[in-house]
């Protein structure tokens, strides 16, 4: 049963299709590159997955779960995706993001702990109230309680996101802001961030193509490094003999469709499609 | 003795008092306008920038009259036109002076707000949705608090010009600190209550300087 199945996503800006009808599969823990030159689409179908665009058409479920079908949404004649449910679909998948978009005001820890923060608030108000039925009217011992619960909720996160950080290789840089870090550095932090929610796929939108190519290869390692047999991704890139040595799947795209799809071998190796064959020779 | 030496019986101690006075007015009337007009400016803000597009247009079109009509002209037509008009007279100088000036600064402030929040590239708000936040958490977590560190400058230039404004109060009569210096120059032909008055608005504007100064050097922890 595969993890994530997107199926016949297509998606219009004004007259230009960007995406014509894009379907895949990933089983989980695999790792998908997405190849192609500017402009064929690889981005939008990323923001597709993150809920940032609406496919015009097409479907996307993960785990069984449907999470986006435009026909259903067509039928109840509402283009409109309820926003909380929106917010719960997105948990699904992590994105990072080409420029970083680290939240300069934050310090590095509270950038990777704000999301989870705030999320755990929310659904603080049900732990309260069942804390305040199991101690009915013992007022000092529902404050304890709630203080307690509390603290054990904070705890855990920042200990996570020291966790996670100490993954990139920026433990020592919690209390920096992001203007007192390096490209390599902000992007890693970023990397921590969309990780910090455990998001079943982990989507990359060119990860290293803001950065100095001398800042790159640390990147690039510490995405390497996450690999494993649980963690799921997608990776948008451009850089071929990454691309080659992490994925299990390759797909290239070109005008808004997927020109050719298998595993690295067959892409960079043995390329069929003209077009692709095109794009490696330019590439290398 | 002279005419000249009658009109000018008055200390200096007595015109410190009297210009002391006025210049409470001026504070009250100065604090009053910030403390409403700086959430109001926001609200207006965000419905200028609303996708509810007969409330957008509303409040463009009020800025557009706040911004291009004179402030003294607006007090006159707070104190009057409700009395005048629809039988429901002012129940002070003060109040009116006070709504006028909420009015007129939230308006400005709100042009101040727009430019700041147009400022933050969209991929903060996209950082915030990917990570399962609100539109009000990201508002309020990531937009707002860069929004404060960018329109300080702008800030500090209108709120500076808000003291000197009060002075505008006059016109209805408030007896804020430039009208009762003008009554002292007119009282006794002395000319120097005015230059004295200066000197309050100099020291007051003196000290927000160094307030917002601070507060920049506060906010400088971080760039974007």
């Amino acid at each position: 049963m595969a993890l994530l199945t997107v199926s016949d996503i297509k998606k219009s800006f004004g007259a230009s299709e960007v995406l014509k009808g894009i379907s895949f599969t990933l089983e989980k823990g695999e790792v998908l590159s997405i190849i192609g030159s500017s402009g064929s689409g690889k981005t939008t179908l990323l923001r597709c997955l993150n809920f940032l665009e609406t496919a015009d058409s097409g479907k996307i479920c993960v785990n069984d779960e449907v999470l986006f079908d435009a026909e259903a949404l067509q039928n109840k004649r509402s283009n409109r995706v309820k926003s909380n449910d929106l917010r719960k679909k997105r948990l699904h998948f992590g994105l990072v993001f080409q420029g970083f978009n680290l939240f300069p005001h934050y310090n590095v820890l509270t950038n990777v702990t704000l999301a989870a923060r705030l999320l755990a608030k929310e659904s603080f108000k049900q732990e309260c109230a069942s804390i305040k039925s199991s101690y009915k009217g013992d007022r000092k011992q529902i404050k304890r309680q709630i203080q307690l619960a509390k603290e054990r909720i904070l705890n855990g996160i920042d200990s996570n996101a020291k966790a996670l950080l100490e993954k990139v290789g920026l433990a020592d840089r919690c209390d920096a802001y992001p203007c007192q870090l390096s490209g390599g550095q902000c992007q890693r932090v970023a990397i921590a961030r969309a990780l910090a929610l455990s998001p079943d796929i982990l989507c990359f939108d060119e990860p290293t193509s803001a950065l100095d190519p001398e800042l790159t290869g640390e990147v690039l390692n510490v995405i390497k490094g996450l690999k494993s047999s649980d963690r799921t991704m997608i990776i948008v890139t451009h850089e071929m003999d990454f691309a080659k040595n992490v994925s299990d799947k390759v797909i290239f795209m070109a005008d808004g469709i997927i020109e050719e799809a298998g595993t690295p071998r067959q892409i960079f190796d043995e390329p069929k499609s003209p077009k692709l064959q095109a794009f490696l020779q330019h590439e290398s | 003795m002279t005419a000249a030496n009658i009109l000018s019986s008055i200390s200096f101690l007595q015109v410190t008092a009297e210009l002391l006075q006025g210049f409470g007015v001026t504070c009250l009337l100065f604090i009053l306008t910030l403390v409403l007009a700086l959430p109001l400016g926001l609200l207006i803000c965000l419905g200028s920038m609303s996708k509810i597009k007969p409330l957008k247009w509303l409040l463009r079109t009020i800025i557009w009259i706040i911004r291009g009509t004179p402030l003294m002209l607006q007090i006159i037509v707070v104190f009057f036109v409700p009395g005048l008009l629809f039988h429901y007279p002012m129940s002070s100088r003060f109040t009116a002076v006070t709504v006028a000036f909420v009015i007129n600064y939230a308006c400005y402030f709100s042009e101040i707000y727009r430019g700041g929040i147009e400022s933050i590239s969209k991929g903060q708000y996209e950082a915030g949705q990917v990570l399962g936040m609100s539109k009000s958490q990201i508002f309020f977590r990531i937009i707002l608090p860069q929004v404060f560190k960018r329109i300080l400058a702008p800030m500090s230039n209108e709120v500076i010009t808000l003291v000197k404004d009060t002075s505008l109060a006059r016109v209805i009569s408030v007896a804020e600190i430039t009208l009762l210096s003008q009554d002292i120059v007119n009282a006794h032909a002395i000319i120097w209550p005015l230059f004295y008055a200066g000197v309050f608005y100099l020291i007051f504007n003196g000290l927000l300087t160094l307030l917002f100064r601070f507060a920049e050097k506060k906010l400088d922890y971080y760039k974007v």
